[in-house]
């Protein structure tokens, strides 16, 4: 008898979750070494208290209604529950705070694309911990994790989701405008970008720079002649650089149309990057505003990395090194990375 | 796999053919074998590979391509349909300019040329039937117009389905408007101009950033390109 699960789910079987038992183990090492704490919070909550966290595409996508008719729904990320949890839970206390997770979060997906429905995420969140030093630490630890798994040739893309925003209300943008720029500029569809400037009666000038200044991306040379409204982006992202150990700064590429698609972001944002994979395996940045909207103004850094995503990097990358089968006996030996 | 230039690039078999390898010949790849051997899919020594249109958001989305080149018809398809949805996950950056046609809105002629069939139907019975070989495309307009369609999904000639009164119009990608002529139907509504666009993978967008850039610079360079 074959009975069907949804698509975008998955079975994992023993020599699976062994794998992937070798990833999280590790992870849980060097997250702990660090000094984050892991914790669990609930699949489902209320749909009215996650509602707080503006995650625009993001947003959960499953809703059901539990005995007493209020509207319940399966979370889509772990940082909008563990700023609800900092909220409720950590009022007194002063920052920082040092979270980390391995939990499964639930997307809506389009069919046949690989996409997940239900998807293992391991991720940090440094709470009370302000740009540049905070960020540093964020990328130091995302980097340490990715090594300690065996990846060889990740590189971490770092931009900052205000330059765009910020460039176009120098550039005086018409705000009726400026969101769909801004979501145009979020699926990189360039073409569009150009024709949408030009319908907005941007100067040539101005649409030139704001047609450029995203397609920038590369080395700490790109933050040297940035254009006058964009200094002040450029000149956090120097910040954080100029904190980075040198094995971190090396994985670094520049991205200044980098813009995740979730809203709550306000400062650096980041995604790592395998040639192993078309697709980012993780990602994160700064959200300074979403714990004030939980009820605790405090700024804060975070990522997350996609267990499964990640796994098959490490699986593409092993066809030359065996990093995989090399981690899973350490990990079976319980051996100190 | 790759050639010189660092990247994989899709190219698309069909209409946009020509115009891509020829494109590739400004850039100095030598075209030759892709040119005479249709049969062949893989061109390692010149980083190409070759596919139908609608496949090259497929595998530059999966990164098995870095570059790709389609037509705004392959895209608009493909596009996230229903809000919360996903799209493809590439970049647009170019515009080629080539490959020119209009996503049109057509149903047969009638003696009085201000009779439209299809507008009767959707009078009368409140519902116009459109044939479309782009189903989301036609629905997505219809639903913007805001009229009500079913949509008859077709895999081959279009205009058959009109003529057979299977259906009151059609939704497809004309050129020039010849075979719409011959099969006795009339442009009714201009949908949208599409154009051969030059796409990316994100990920290769940023790990082979040097190479798109310098293709990109020599794209803009060429004046048959014009963007936009």
């Amino acid at each position: 008898m074959i009975h069907p699960i949804p698509s975008g789910t998955r079975d994992v079987l023993p020599q699976e979750t062994g794998e992937v038992r070798a990833i999280t183990d590790t992870l849980r090492r060097v997250f702990d070494r660090h000094g984050y704490g892991e914790i669990y919070t609930p699949a489902l909550e209320y749909e009215s208290v996650l509602a707080r966290a503006d995650m625009a595409e993001a947003r959960p996508a499953y809703r059901v209604f539990d005995e007493t008719g209020a509207v319940l729904v399966l979370r889509s990320d772990m940082t909008a529950p563990i700023a609800r949890v900092v909220a409720t839970r950590y009022g007194e206390r002063e920052g920082p705070l040092r979270f980390c997770y391995f939990a499964h979060t639930y997307r809506g997906v389009r069919p046949q694309r690989g996409q997940l429905r239900e998807m293992l995420q391991a991720g940090i969140e440094l709470i009370g911990a302000p740009a540049p030093e905070g960020t540093a630490e964020a990328l130091t630890v995302l980097c340490d994790s990715l090594e300690a798994v065996g990846l060889e040739d990740f590189r971490i893309g770092v931009g900052d989701a205000s330059l765009f925003p910020a460039l176009m209300e120098s550039l005086q943008v018409p705000l009726s405008a400026r969101d769909e720029l801004l979501a145009t500029l979020v699926r990189r569809d360039f073409v569009a970008l150009e024709h949408r400037l030009h319908e907005a009666g941007v100067s040539e000038d101005a649409a030139e720079l704001l047609l450029d200044v995203p397609q920038r991306r590369g080395g700490p040379e790109l933050l040297t002649d940035a254009p006058a409204p964009a200094v002040e982006a450029v000149t956090g992202m120097r910040r954080v650089y100029e904190l980075l150990p040198e094995s971190v700064a090396a994985r670094v590429i520049f991205d200044l149309g980098l813009i995740r698609n979730i809203g709550y972001y306000t400062g650096a944002v980041f995604e790592v990057y395998d040639p192993a994979l078309g697709a980012p395996i993780g990602g994160g940045g700064r959200y300074d505003e979403l714990l004030g909207r939980f009820g605790r103004s405090m700024p804060a850094v975070g990522f997350a990395l996609y267990v499964d995503s990640l796994h098959q990097a490490l699986a593409g990358e092993e066809r030359g090194t065996g990093a995989l089968s090399q981690l899973r006996s350490v990990a079976a030996n319980g051996e100190q990375l | 796999m790759s050639a010189a230039s660092g990247l994989t690039i899709a190219v698309p078999r069909g209409a946009l053919f020509g115009g891509t390898v020829d494109l590739l010949a400004l850039l100095g790849l030598d075209t030759e074998e892709l040119r005479t051997n249709d049969r062949k899919l893989l061109f390692e020594d010149i980083g190409v590979v070759t596919m139908r249109p609608s496949d090259v958001p497929t595998y530059v989305e999966a990164g098995a391509a870095d570059i790709g080149v389609t037509g705004k018809d392959v895209l608009l398809e493909q596009l996230a349909h229903a809000q919360g949805e996903r799209g493809r996950d590439v970049y647009e950056l170019l515009d080629l300019g080539f490959g020119r046609c209009t996503m049109v809105l057509a149903s047969k002629q009638s003696a009085d040329p201000d009779h439209d069939p299809a507008l009767e139907s959707l009078r009368r019975l409140g519902v116009m039937r459109v044939a479309t070989k782009y189903p989301r495309i036609a629905a997505r307009y219809l639903e913007e117009t805001g009229r009500q369609g079913e949509i008859v999904e077709v895999k081959g000639s279009v205009e058959l389905a009109p003529l057979t009164g299977m259906v009151d119009a059609i939704v497809d990608l004309t050129a020039t408007g010849t075979t719409l002529r011959e099969n006795n139907l009339v442009v009714r509504e201009e949908i949208v101009v599409c154009t051969a666009r030059l796409i990316a993978n994100p990920v290769s967008h940023k790990l082979k950033a040097a190479q798109i850039d310098a293709l990109l610079g020599q794209l803009r360079a060429l004046p048959a390109a014009g963007v936009g």
